[in-house]
């Protein structure tokens, strides 16, 4: 096999170059202090003669949307993911998602509204307090740790992209989703741009119904295979994760019929109902049993991805815990039959 | 156009022996005769260029921006680039025409009907940028607050791209208000001498009826005024809103204070730079070295210095600031611009920025026209660069890593930044051909008093 062969890959930079994405820590410090690997950010506030230390996400200059009978959002434990990517095909499916072909996903505009990223370790990765080489850190190491992160839209309250679309295309609904309008969406790709987060989609060409796109929708049967509760976008305009607002919609719907409310667990999105790990649970904040608010304990585990920001996400992640001593045991162990 | 008189000393702006009726003669010479072999064939090579981006721009708005090479991390590239880079050209005519007209900066009368019909055909081509780049360009009026019956759907006045929308249409419409109306007696002029009936009737229409009676004088003079006054502000604006695209946003490169001031001194060395790069030819094919002259050129080169270097403390000051904030998002991203996948850009940009117009701290350099010329050119070349930069490597790895891509064009879209060019030089050759490429009613109300020979009588 002497041929070249060009891979069309999704991700094509392979290291977390020292930053604090994958947030990870080992059971032995996690038992030790289980906000291990987590620790806060903390902003010095004066107010008058006093200073008082505030964690980063409680400090804005911004005015807080209205939060109406739901609050939509979503815990993603890392520890339990294992990369397999199911929720990524859910979500596909679900959604619509066109699918692009191998020339484009070289071009980086696979469409997925949501993405597994996948970290190695690089033998330059910073220690604690410490600043790496850049150039050594884009290295992943010979034998590597590696993570996994589901990334989709984080559904920011003070979300960047929302500000800078000149048409108000994409909004903040009453729900905590940010939610984009297609119809209204001229295609600036200005919100791209702003999203931290890089998770949205620009219809780059019409890839439904176009024989360049020789996909599933260009026939009958192949059409069968779209979710009917899902619009097909066309040509030049953004897309992203909506959080399954078909879903959402659907079990509002129900429940008002019924005349009751929304019950816990009754809606589920793609991603955390194909999930077979659990790593993903969908839920209504303003429930107060909900899972996702019993979850939701930043004095542990959980974390926002690239809090520092302060967007405010409703998508929050759980750090990773290793057990690296019985790793360390089993190669020792190993070693020693070896030898 | 001031009364007060000038020193004998200084160096005369108009040189030869020159009359009112010998500048006459000498201004409406490309109008009334026919175009030499040299305009002719720039403006075919123009032309083709243009056809050939307009080409490209069909088969983009048939096909989809997919058609560039922008992908999800990068969703803007050369479009914006370009975009940003004309707006910057722009900005010498109204400088020129506005502040200069405000410090009675007298040898801007030579050079500003040049540029400021250069800053209009410069916005011209810039517009067409942020117009087509959309994904549905032919929705673009959404980004107009009119009446509609879509409901209660209306623009985003927190969206930079929406103060875009104001800055350059204000700018646009206002410079060629200024532009025009210093045409006036110059058409008059040129209607005056035609012979051809035909002519005369369309010059007698476009010069609105222009008599050269003193109340005309009088109004011109003050319209004159007020639209200085109205520019003034806009030289500074248009591009610190430019600037506030990237200043606002919060990706890492773009989100800096220093970008406003940084983008408006950006913009009057590249306009500066371009006024240069056509007035060195423009003299020569249409015979006006007596017009612009060395001092000109001179002067125009100062202010290549000055506000090069504004730009190059501009380029330390990020770096430094990057370094200093502690930002690790931000201090990568400056890293990165100077070490990372793009390096060759950012040291073009360096090279051609903030070396080469000092050069022209030396005499000689500023005094010769060819190093003038091709230093001109560099700049051209490193402020394009600037905007590449600051878009492209900023946008290519930001936040993520699992989202860093490289970004690389189309021959699309390199089609349509040539054919913009073409365009430009099309706009610009016609108007040549058309309309008196210097202020010539201005530049007579000086000739006494900075007039080469007037001088040497003063003297004698």
């Amino acid at each position: 096999m002497d041929e070249d062969y060009l891979f069309a890959a999704t991700q094509t930079h392979h290291t977390m170059m020292g930053r604090a994405i994958v947030k990870e820590t080992t059971l032995e410090e996690f038992i030790k202090n289980p906000n291990a690997g987590n620790e806060p950010e903390l902003l010095e506030i004066k107010a008058g003669k006093d200073i008082k230390k505030e964690r980063t996400e409680n400090v804005t200059l911004w005015t807080e949307h209205e939060i109406g009978n739901h609050h939509w959002g979503l815990s993603i434990d890392l520890n339990s993911c294992i990369g397999c990517g199911a929720c990524v095909v859910a979500c596909t499916a679900e959604n619509n998602v066109s699918v692009v072909g191998k020339d484009e996903v070289r071009r980086s505009r696979e469409m997925h509204w949501m993405r597994i990223d996948r970290y190695y370790s690089s033998d330059a990765d910073p220690k604690e307090h410490q600043s790496g080489d850049n150039a050594l850190m884009e290295i992943p190491s010979d034998m590597p740790k590696v993570v996994y992160q589901p990334v989709m839209c984080q559904h920011c309250n003070h979300a960047p992209c929302e500000t800078v679309c000149p048409v108000i295309a994409t909004s903040h609904s009453s729900e905590g989703l940010n939610q984009m309008t297609y119809n209204r969406c001229v295609g600036t790709r200005y919100c791209a741009n702003n999203c931290p987060y890089k998770v949205r989609r620009f219809n780059w060409f019409q890839y439904s119904d176009n024989k360049d796109f020789d996909f599933n929708t260009n026939n009958d049967l192949g059409k069968m295979v779209l979710n009917p509760d899902v619009v097909v976008r066309s040509r030049g305009v953004m897309e992203k994760c909506s959080m399954c607002v078909q879903r959402i919609q659907e079990g509002k719907l129900n429940a008002k019929k019924e005349g009751r409310q929304v019950k816990e667990g009754e809606v589920n999105t793609a991603c955390a109902q194909t999930c077979p790990t659990q790593a993903i649970t969908f839920g209504d904040y303003n429930r107060k049993d909900s899972a996702i608010n019993t979850m939701w304990k930043p004095e542990e585990r959980s974390y926002h991805l690239l809090g520092e920001l302060n967007v405010q996400p409703n998508v929050f992640y759980q750090t990773k815990v290793r057990n690296v001593e019985e790793v360390a045991e089993v190669h020792t162990k190993g070693a020693e039959k070896h030898s | 156009m001031s009364g007060n008189h000038e020193a004998v000393v200084r160096d005369p702006l108009i040189l030869g022996k020159k009359t009112y009726h010998q500048m006459t003669e000498d201004i409406c010479r490309p109008i009334e005769g026919k175009a030499n072999k040299y305009w002719w064939i720039s403006f075919i090579v123009a032309f083709v260029a243009m056809i050939w981006g307009m080409t490209c721009l069909a088969y983009t708005i048939g096909t989809g921006i997919g058609s560039w090479g922008a992908n999800k991390t990068v969703g803007w590239a050369w479009d914006i680039t370009n975009f940003v880079w004309w707006i910057g050209i722009g900005h010498a005519g109204t400088l020129i025409s506005a502040i200069l007209l405000l410090f009675r900066q007298r040898w801007r009368m030579s050079i500003n009907r040049s540029a400021e019909a250069m800053t209009i055909f410069a916005v011209i081509c810039a517009g067409l940028f942020p117009l087509f780049h959309t994904g549905r360009p032919w929705l673009d009026y959404w980004m107009l607050p009119l009446a509609n019956q879509f409901g209660s759907l209306w623009v985003n006045f927190n969206s930079p791209l929406l103060w875009d929308v104001f800055a350059i249409s204000t700018y646009f419409s206002v410079s060629l208000v200024f532009w025009y109306l210093g045409l006036l007696p110059d058409l008059a002029t040129v209607r005056d001498r035609c012979v051809d009936p035909t002519k005369r009737f369309i010059y007698g229409i476009i010069s609105f009826g222009w008599k050269g009676t003193a109340r005309d004088w009088h109004r011109f003079e003050e319209v004159s005024l007020v639209l200085a006054g109205l520019s003034t502000p806009l030289v500074l604006s248009v591009h610190t809103i430019v600037s506030f695209d990237f200043a606002t946003s919060i990706v890492p490169g773009w989100h800096t204070t220093i970008f406003p001031p940084y983008f408006v001194a950006g913009a009057i060395f590249s306009g500066f730079a371009m006024v240069l790069t056509l007035m060195i030819i423009a003299r020569k094919v249409l015979g006006l070295q007596e017009y612009i002259t060395l001092q000109h050129i001179e002067l125009m080169n100062k202010i290549i210095i000055l506000t090069g270097s504004i730009v190059g403390v501009a380029y330390t000051t990020e770096f430094f600031i990057a370094w200093y904030s502690g930002n690790g998002y931000e201090g990568y991203a400056f890293q990165n611009r100077a070490f990372g996948p793009y390096w060759w850009a950012y040291w073009s940009m360096m090279t051609c920025n903030v070396i080469t117009p000092q050069l022209f701290w030396f005499k000689k350099i500023r005094t010769s026209i060819m190093a003038t010329f091709i230093i001109s050119i560099f700049v051209n070349i490193g402020m394009w660069f600037e905007r590449f930069v600051i878009i492209v490597t900023s946008l290519h790895r930001d936040y993520l890593p699992s989202s860093w891509v490289m970004y690389s064009p189309t021959f699309i879209e390199v089609g349509i930044f040539v054919g913009t060019i073409g365009l430009f030089f099309v706009l610009f050759l016609t108007f040549s051909r058309l309309f008196p490429v210097i202020a010539l009613a201005e530049l007579k109300s000086i000739l006494k008093k900075t007039g080469n020979q007037y001088k040497k009588k003063g003297i004698l």
